[in-house]
């Protein structure tokens, strides 16, 4: 069973999870965020599930391992689709709509395909390895664009608030799990670092949350006050 | 080993970036927000702030009655703040101009704190007032 500290980070998540929907839903905001709620719901509803299965097989069973790299794969895919549906709000103005949908579309196969490629010589498993493999990818793919959407934001001045926090909170979760990855590689699951993944995970809807909570729709700020190095 | 050495970096470089601009749109905020003449006296600040009232105008703030609108706020720019203090003390060194640009971004960050400050003092009187008309 989880320890303490697992419990208190899975029991804050799925808080601000739920913070974010009732807030999104408070402030008129449900359909224009659709996908950002979406994401958090399903990831809402994943959590519960994961705690009721570890709860009734136990950590090491192969049903919590399954339902584990499955759902966490469909969660990648959901917040690939947020991040996209953030693109529509940026570019919406350039009516670039048709164009982004279509490019999420090849990228999301190129990477499954991609992924598929990898986890291909491997006999055992391959479903398995291949969700794992494509939830990874997908996290990689996902820093990318949002480094791609923060450029398109500074280049075409974008001034509403609310989107602008939203991207930039998801610049911080996408690099902080991005190092976090890395750091496990290097030392191993160990300590801390254990805690960083799933502490990542609360900040992503806590950050959320605020930014539903404080601004409105209307908010707006100088775009030239974000660029870290002033020009 | 390599690999992992290269996308920690790179993850770093931009956990840095996302970060700086994340905290200067907390900032941009409260930027085009009056102080009260109250909080000038008080703190110090005339038209702009300087990087040195940042510990000031913090102390002040431990003063006045918490509101939990601003809290979070308040943390992650306070982390900024210690951010750039570092950054200052083991870079500027090198990079001479990494000084007056984190001097300019802690002005920021003592804006900031003197705008929750002027927040918090509206917030409290609005209370008494409240109490008072009870």
């Amino acid at each position: 069973m989880p320890g303490s500290i697992d419990l208190i980070i899975w029991f804050l998540g799925t808080a601000f999870e739920l913070t974010f929907v009732v807030c999104s839903l408070a402030r008129k905001s449900f359909l224009r965020y659709f996908f950002l709620n979406l994401y958090l719901l399903l990831s809402m509803t994943v959590s519960i599930g994961r705690f009721f299965i570890l709860w009734s097989s136990g950590q090491g069973s192969d049903q919590y391992m399954y339902f584990y790299f499955y759902s966490d794969a469909l969660l990648t895919v959901a917040l690939f689709v947020a991040l996209i549906s953030l693109y529509s709000h940026v570019l919406g103005e350039l009516r670039a709509g048709e164009y982004v949908k279509w490019g999420a579309v090849f990228l999301l196969l190129g990477t499954a395909g991609f992924s598929y490629a990898v986890v291909a010589q491997s006999a055992t498993r391959l479903s398995t390895s291949f969700a794992y493999e494509l939830s990874q990818n997908l996290y990689f793919v996902g820093l990318v664009l949002t480094y791609i959407l923060w450029g398109a934001v500074l280049k075409l001045r974008e001034t509403r608030t609310r989107p602008v926090q939203i991207i930039l909170s998801l610049g911080l979760y996408f690099s902080g799990y991005a190092a976090s990855y890395a750091l496990a590689n290097f030392s191993g699951k160990h300590g801390i670092i254990q805690y960083i993944c799933p502490a990542l995970g609360c900040f992503l809807p806590l950050s959320w949350s605020l930014t539903m909570l404080r601004y409105t729709e209307e908010s707006r700020l100088v775009p030239a006050q974000l660029l870290a190095v002033p020009r | 080993m390599m690999m992992a050495a290269l996308i920690f970096v790179a993850s770093l470089a931009t956990l840095w970036m996302f970060f700086v601009s994340y905290c200067r749109s907390l900032m941009a905020s409260s930027s085009r927000h009056p102080l009260s003449a109250e909080v000038r006296d008080v703190t110090g600040i005339r038209t702009v702030a300087s990087a040195g009232d940042y510990r000031r105008v913090t102390q002040l703030l431990q003063l006045c009655p918490d509101r939990q609108e601003d809290r979070t706020g308040l943390q992650a720019v306070s982390i900024y703040h210690s951010f750039l203090t570092a950054t200052r003390q083991m870079f500027a060194w090198i990079v001479p101009s990494l000084r007056s640009w984190a001097e300019h971004e802690q002005a920021g960050c003592a804006y900031f704190a003197a705008v929750a400050l002027d927040r918090r003092i509206a917030h409290n009187r609005e209370m008494l007032a409240q109490q008072d008309n009870f």
